[in-house]
């Protein structure tokens, strides 16, 4: 082949590589989220309360056990299976049970929800059941937002500080 | 080999194509391997650099990138250019390195080590290139801190989410950053040690490509760099959601995936492959050929088959049968790939010895080298005419042993050519067999065991042992490397080659001429 056709072909070629390196090292671009919308995220680890409250053990108990375990109070480790919901003004978004984590069932549950929504004004509400009682919620916080696209909302929760908290 | 005949076909016009408008020696495709040690040393080397102008904390990385890209953007901007797109490149010439070994069949038998060592080596580059994206703290930093934590997530490993660590810009912590810079360094450094595992069985790897290729590169990468440098994307703000992100292809394409099924079936997806991957060399038709045998009584210990054996198989070990000899030759059978090439290499594989039959060193069961010499002189015995040729073709080069119907040409076939002793060549012309002897192989630069063209052009070239002797006329042995699918140009060639062939008239016959030629040991084999 003529010396020169070869070299034009070997330029065409390494041309053609980096051109194809240089393209997808950042395009086409990823449309990861409509740029209209909002994004709401709910995720917190909350530790919930025990399934069964300790009790005191009874002498006649007691004597049963072995001499080394012969603590008065017996307190079970696993823990309730909590429950979250989340509404946007009366339109519910999520509603789940949290299990406890860990192979006991005694450590922290953890949730985390990604919602796309309309930017807009709402009143989100957050909810959560974290005892042994079978109906109403422990810790209930409300908040009115101004959603703006592309926000991302953050509904956290620490009980320390009273429950829910909004970003 | 295989039963990728189509695929292979192609590569093949593919390869061809290339190398008449690179040359065979610096045909990109015939070093995949070694382009991908180089884009990593690339990477390294530029990687070296940018450490030391980047600042490790949250606003300072990106803040420190920016810097390096615009105030320096003929040094530090270049440099950063060309660590994002070498290791893109890396990416390329990986996936198409696997493909090329796979539509080869180079996976099986002894190759498994190459190919099982290969397939943490996906996990690692992978692993490295997406933790530097991490680092430069933009909006795509962003989407990949949080899509590959909360993929994290979807393992049962983590009691808290980790992707809870990027809810929020107060949640974030400096020293999530310290950890992914420390992933970063030291991901990549043990990928290198992996790279290194990958090639230990291989003599002489080819992890440099020839420096014309090697400039050439550098230089078109270097250009790109300059045309289109490597910027960060807005900075990275956990209030604000990435929405159409700049997205790097190469190292990113199962991300998408992440919105279409779950996390654990992408991992499922992901690891299964593996596993099926590292199944490769052992499903399907595997014909395992007997490997080779030493005859310690014929061996010196000179160690030239060891040298020249491309897969490591053999050994230099003490003496121990009691000859003067410091040395014996072993053979590691999990490792040979039956090519024939060491014996080819033995200086005891000479026709002209005093001996009854031709026993070397180290030979091949399923194809004695007194089997092959037998063949040679049969099948030479019934030419005719003054350009008489004996065509040595390799198994894994061109078929067409039934192509060439003309009196004046034999073929025998061989595993590899360079299983061939030189002295073979010089017997068979020396004593008159044949006017010419041709060589057929695979395509030049891509032998399929290896080294077998190299070795052979370097002996007949009286450059590496053992060297074919001098009083044979160079224009009386030819060969055509051009791979399997290429009957009609080694047709070609052949034809040259005769028409090229000095003629014999007046030549004083060689016999008595060479001191230790006595009476040959296949003379009176000639009937096998
Ligand atoms: C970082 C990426 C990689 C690099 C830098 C690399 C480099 C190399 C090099 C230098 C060789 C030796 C070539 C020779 O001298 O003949 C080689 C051989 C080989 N590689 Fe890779 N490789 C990479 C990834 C992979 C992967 C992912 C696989 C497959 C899963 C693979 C499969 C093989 C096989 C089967 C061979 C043996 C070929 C033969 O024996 O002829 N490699 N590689
Ligand atoms: S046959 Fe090939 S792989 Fe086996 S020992 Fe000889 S040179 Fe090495
Ligand atoms: S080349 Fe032949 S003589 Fe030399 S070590 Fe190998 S088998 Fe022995």
């Amino acid at each position: 082949m003529f010396r020169a056709l070869r070299y034009s072909l070997q330029a065409a070629i390494a041309l053609l590589f980096v051109a194809l390196i240089g393209y997808f090292s950042d395009s086409p671009p990823y449309i990861y989220h409509d740029a209209r919308m909002a994004l709401v995220k709910l995720s917190f680890s909350h530790a919930s309360q025990r399934a069964v409250e300790c009790r005191r053990r009874s002498a006649e108990e007691l004597a049963q056990l072995a001499p080394n375990m012969r603590i008065a109070m017996d307190c079970p480790r696993q823990r309730v299976v909590a429950r979250v919901e989340l509404y946007l003004d009366e339109k519910l978004l999520f509603a789940g049970d949290m299990p406890p984590g860990g192979i006991a069932g005694d450590g922290a549950g953890s949730v985390y929800q990604r919602f796309v929504v309309l930017p807009g004004r709402y009143l989100v509400t957050a909810r959560l059941r974290d005892s042994a009682r079978s109906e109403g919620f422990d810790y209930e916080n409300s908040k009115l937002v101004e959603l703006r696209s592309r926000q991302n909302f953050v509904v956290d929760f620490r009980a320390e500080t009273g429950g829910f908290q909004f970003f | 080999m295989t039963g990728t005949r189509t695929p292979r076909r192609w590569l093949d016009r593919l390869e061809g194509g290339f190398d008449l408008i690179f040359t065979p020696r610096h045909n990109p495709l015939n070093q995949l391997g070694a382009l991908g040690w180089f884009f990593y040393w690339i990477v390294l080397v530029t990687g070296i650099y940018l450490y030391i102008f980047f600042d490790t904390g949250l606003r300072d990385a990106y803040e420190s990138l920016e810097r390096i890209t615009h105030v320096q953007w003929f040094a530090g901007g270049v440099m950063r250019s060309l660590h994002r797109y070498a290791s893109d490149a890396l990416v390329l010439v990986m996936v198409v390195h696997v493909m090329r070994e796979w539509v080869l069949g180079r996976f099986r038998g002894a190759r498994w080590f190459a190919w099982v060592s290969g397939v943490p080596l996906l996990w690692f580059v992978y692993a490295s290139g997406i933790s530097g994206y991490w680092m430069v703290w933009d909006q795509l930093a962003q989407y990949i801190a949080i899509a590959t934590t909360e993929w994290l997530d979807a393992l049962p490993f983590f009691g808290e989410p980790i992707a809870r660590n990027f809810l929020r810009d107060g949640t974030l912590s400096g020293r999530f950053f310290t950890l992914m810079v420390f992933i970063h360094i030291g991901v990549p450094l043990f990928l290198m040690f992996l790279m290194w595992v990958h090639i230990q069985r291989h003599m002489s790897p080819r992890v440099n490509p020839p420096r014309g290729l090697a400039v050439g590169i550098l230089l078109v990468l270097v250009l790109l760099s300059l045309i289109k440098p490597a910027l960060s994307q807005a900075p990275a703000d956990l209030g604000v959601v990435p929405a159409v992100i700049g997205f790097d292809w190469f190292y990113l394409p199962a991300y998408p995936l992440l919105e279409k099924i779950s996390g654990l079936s992408l991992w499922g997806i992901l690891v299964f492959g593996s596993l099926f991957m590292l199944c490769f060399p052992w499903i399907g038709r595997i014909r395992r050929q007997p490997v080779a045998v030493v005859d310690l009584d014929n061996c010196n210990g000179c160690g030239r088959c060891v040298q020249d054996c491309p897969f490591s198989a053999l050994t230099l070990e003490p003496r121990q049968d009691g000859l003067p000899f410091s040395h014996q030759v072993e053979v590691k059978s999990a490792l040979c790939m039956s090519c024939g090439i060491c014996a080819g290499a033995c200086p005891t594989a000479t026709p002209f010895r005093r001996s009854k039959a031709l026993t070397p060193g180290i030979d091949m069961p399923h194809r004695p080298l007194q089997e092959i010499l037998g063949q040679s002189v049969a099948a030479t015995a019934v030419l005719t005419g003054e350009d008489r040729v004996l065509v040595y073709l390799c198994d894994a080069g061109p078929k067409l042993a039934d192509v060439i119907a003309d009196s004046g040409v034999a073929v025998v076939c061989l595993p590899c050519v360079a299983m061939l002793p030189p002295p073979f060549m010089d017997y068979l012309l020396s004593r008159d067999h044949v006017d010419g002897i041709f060589l057929a192989g695979c395509r030049q630069g891509d032998c399929h065991f290896r080294l077998g063209l190299e070795w052979t052009e370097q002996r007949i070239a009286r450059e590496r042992d053992p060297m074919l002797r001098r009083r044979v006329q160079r224009e009386r042995i030819g060969h055509a490397w051009v791979g399997c699918a290429h009957d009609v140009q080694l047709q070609a060639q052949l034809a040259d080659f005769r028409a090229g062939l000095p003629h014999r008239r007046g030549e004083p016959p060689a016999k008595g001429v060479a001191p230790e030629s006595s009476e040959p040991v296949t003379e009176d084999a000639g009937h096998v």
